[in-house]
């Protein structure tokens, strides 16, 4: 009798085994292999190096140029060139120019690209995202990349697994963001570390696919290999919507799988939560955050920037007005979260209240451009991490929060909460 | 390579990848660029220190963050012959090996080499050698398949050979 995780299940499956266990080396074939505007030009040129040329599947391969596009400087746009013509030379179905791009792990997703049951590689650490269709994705550097665009295969370590047991329903102005931060919280930034995190229970149904996307995406943040939900009515009807008629295999762990460790979350009992400086572990709730002041707030990212996150952002920020002195910016993930964002009104409210509202880009989250800081000041932002220099100056400080929480400080001018606003 | 020697730059826990170096610099994939700016947010006079051969010595969960190789790149490109670490984020362990920069798990080793030590390690046996105190670690050997892409230098050449 098989007693293999949801992620074990996915990898025996793609190595052509029928069983795998925790810590046994396999080769397995890929689905989709990714890579962005940083990581790719490394992969291309190490693609050079293969006795044999080419790609192993043109339609298998996704290229998003999104961290420094459009284009913030001349060496940026170099390595976009660069990948825009191996996209080119090899005939790549799903390479992303400006106008049709988003940030990565917001567009495929949306694009129809990352099913349930796929093993997915992507050159960028918060690829673990896709688990919240109940595919395996994890993130890798350029080499395998490279390696995975040529042969159409990786080698994995076989993960154990953590299981987290989702219970109840939470409050309103609870969401995924908070259920991240505060399992990293409780297990720290490598409390997870080579494992799965996976998450089932009855409480995810209460998670609506952004709840789940911003989990999954931060399962990185934990050390963790994948974050992987398990695929119900909730993320089928995602899977209609954007991947209509595409094939897929739903898999499920066995009822008596080995884990680890595990957790039971009580989505009733959480409250807002923020990481402080400088790591996602150093999680903090109201009851123990005094006045901080705060130069400037970013909603958007791979970890906040879908369309609820923007609903919560817009609702918090109606009939309000950002604090005098700060700035407020506000970035939808993709083109069509954009397009969405703008036919409900949401855009007008966030520039009525005084933010900006930017194109698709990674730009302010890794301290690319569009809201770099400086020296000294502070930011509430909705992304995933918070080291030193992550977003400009090294005594620059970032606080990860829900798009509620940092859309209420914006008011505030400080680190709030909704209810601080009699919401 | 099947031996590394050199002086220890020591680190505490969770060493990212935004530290070992940071995005503003990842416009460019030229190695020696990346190598100028190695730990400048974490150390600023690594750059100046580092000669070939040295070695980093961290504790646990050595390059977390980010998956850009650029972060062991800028650390093999600025001569550093080994990074020994209670133990290692596991996108940057695979880039590591994947790239042809030799690391070790080994918490004694950790706890005990000091900054400025001169250290040697044996790659085969996975004996560390802190010559400066005189102790003797042994680090985790790495499974026979990983061994066989670090001894080819690298994945490509790896997969090059088996074709
Ligand atoms: S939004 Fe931030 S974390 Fe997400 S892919 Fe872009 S740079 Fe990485």
């Amino acid at each position: 009798m098989s007693r293999m995780t949801m992620t074990q299940k996915i990898l025996a499956a793609h190595a052509g085994l029928s069983e795998v266990k925790a810590g046994q080396l396999i080769e397995a074939d890929l689905d989709l292999v990714l890579g962005n505007d940083i990581t790719s030009p490394v992969a291309i040129k190490e693609m050079e190096k293969f006795t044999k040329e080419g790609v192993f599947n043109k339609d298998k391969i996704a290229l998003v140029p999104d961290h420094f596009v459009p284009n913030k400087d001349i060496k940026s746009a170099e390595n976009c060139k660069c990948v825009r013509e191996f996209a080119k030379r090899n005939s790549i179905t799903n390479y992303f120019e400006v106008g049709k791009m988003g940030i990565e792990h917001a567009l495929l997703p949306e694009s129809g690209l990352t099913l349930p049951g796929d093993l997915i590689i992507g050159a960028d650490s918060h690829t673990c995202t896709y688990g919240a269709l109940g595919a395996f994705s994890t993130g890798i550097g350029s080499t395998d990349m490279a390696a995975g665009m040529a042969t159409g295969k990786a080698w994995f370590k076989v993960p154990s697994a953590i299981k987290f047991n989702i219970v109840g329903k939470p409050s309103k102005w609870v969401s995924g963001k908070d259920v991240i931060l505060h399992i990293i919280g409780m297990i720290g930034v490598d409390g997870a570390l080579y494992k799965s995190m996976e998450f089932v229970g009855e409480g995810i149904r209460n998670l609506s696919m952004d709840d789940r996307f911003t989990i999954a995406n931060m399962a990185i943040e934990a050390g963790g290999k994948n974050g992987i939900f398990p695929v119900d009515d909730i993320a089928l009807t995602y899977i209609n919507e954007h991947a209509k008629g595409k094939k897929y295999t739903v898999y499920e762990a066995d009822p008596d799988a080995e884990y680890d460790e595990e957790y039971t979350i009580d989505l009733s009992k959480l409250t807002p939560t923020v990481a402080f400086p400088h790591l996602p572990e150093n999680t903090h709730t109201f009851d123990d955050i005094d006045d901080i002041k705060i130069d400037q707030v970013v909603i958007g990212s791979c970890t906040n920037g879908r369309i609820d996150d923007l609903r919560i952002a817009a609702e918090v920020l109606t009939d309000h007005h950002i604090a005098e002195g700060m700035r407020c910016i506000v970035i939808p993930a993709t083109q069509k979260i954009y397009m969405q964002a703008m036919e409900e009104g949401l855009l007008k409210t966030f520039i009525e209240a005084g933010a900006i509202v930017s194109t698709p880009t990674c730009g302010p989250c890794l301290g690319g451009y569009m809201g770099v800081l400086a020296s000294g000041e502070r930011c509430v932002s909705t992304t995933n991490r918070n080291f030193v220099g992550r977003m400009g100056a090294i005594d620059s400080e970032i606080y990860l929060a829900s798009p509620a929480v940092a859309a209420a400080s914006a008011v505030t001018g400080k680190i709030s909460q909704p209810s601080e606003l009699g919401l | 390579m099947k031996a590394a020697k050199g002086t220890v730059f020591k680190y505490g826990d969770n060493v990212d990848t935004d530290v070992i170096i940071p995005a503003r610099y990842l416009n460019t994939t030229d190695h020696s660029e990346l190598a100028k700016h190695c730990m400048e947010d974490i150390d600023k006079d690594f750059t100046s220190k580092v000669k070939a051969g040295d070695i980093i010595v961290a504790d646990k969960n050595f390059g977390c963050g980010s998956s850009r190789e650029h972060a062991p790149i800028a650390i093999k490109a600025s001569g550093v012959s080994c990074v020994i670490a209670k133990s290692f984020a596991r996108i940057f362990y695979r880039n590591s090996i994947n790239i042809g920069l030799p690391i070790i798990e080994c918490e004694e080793a950790a706890d005990n080499i000091k900054a400025g030590d001169v250290v040697s390690i044996d790659f085969d046996t996975g004996l560390i050698t802190d010559e400066t105190s005189g102790k003797t670690f042994t680090g985790q050997a790495f499974p026979p398949f990983m061994q066989k892409i670090i001894d080819s230098e690298g994945l490509i050449n790896y997969i090059n050979s088996k074709e």
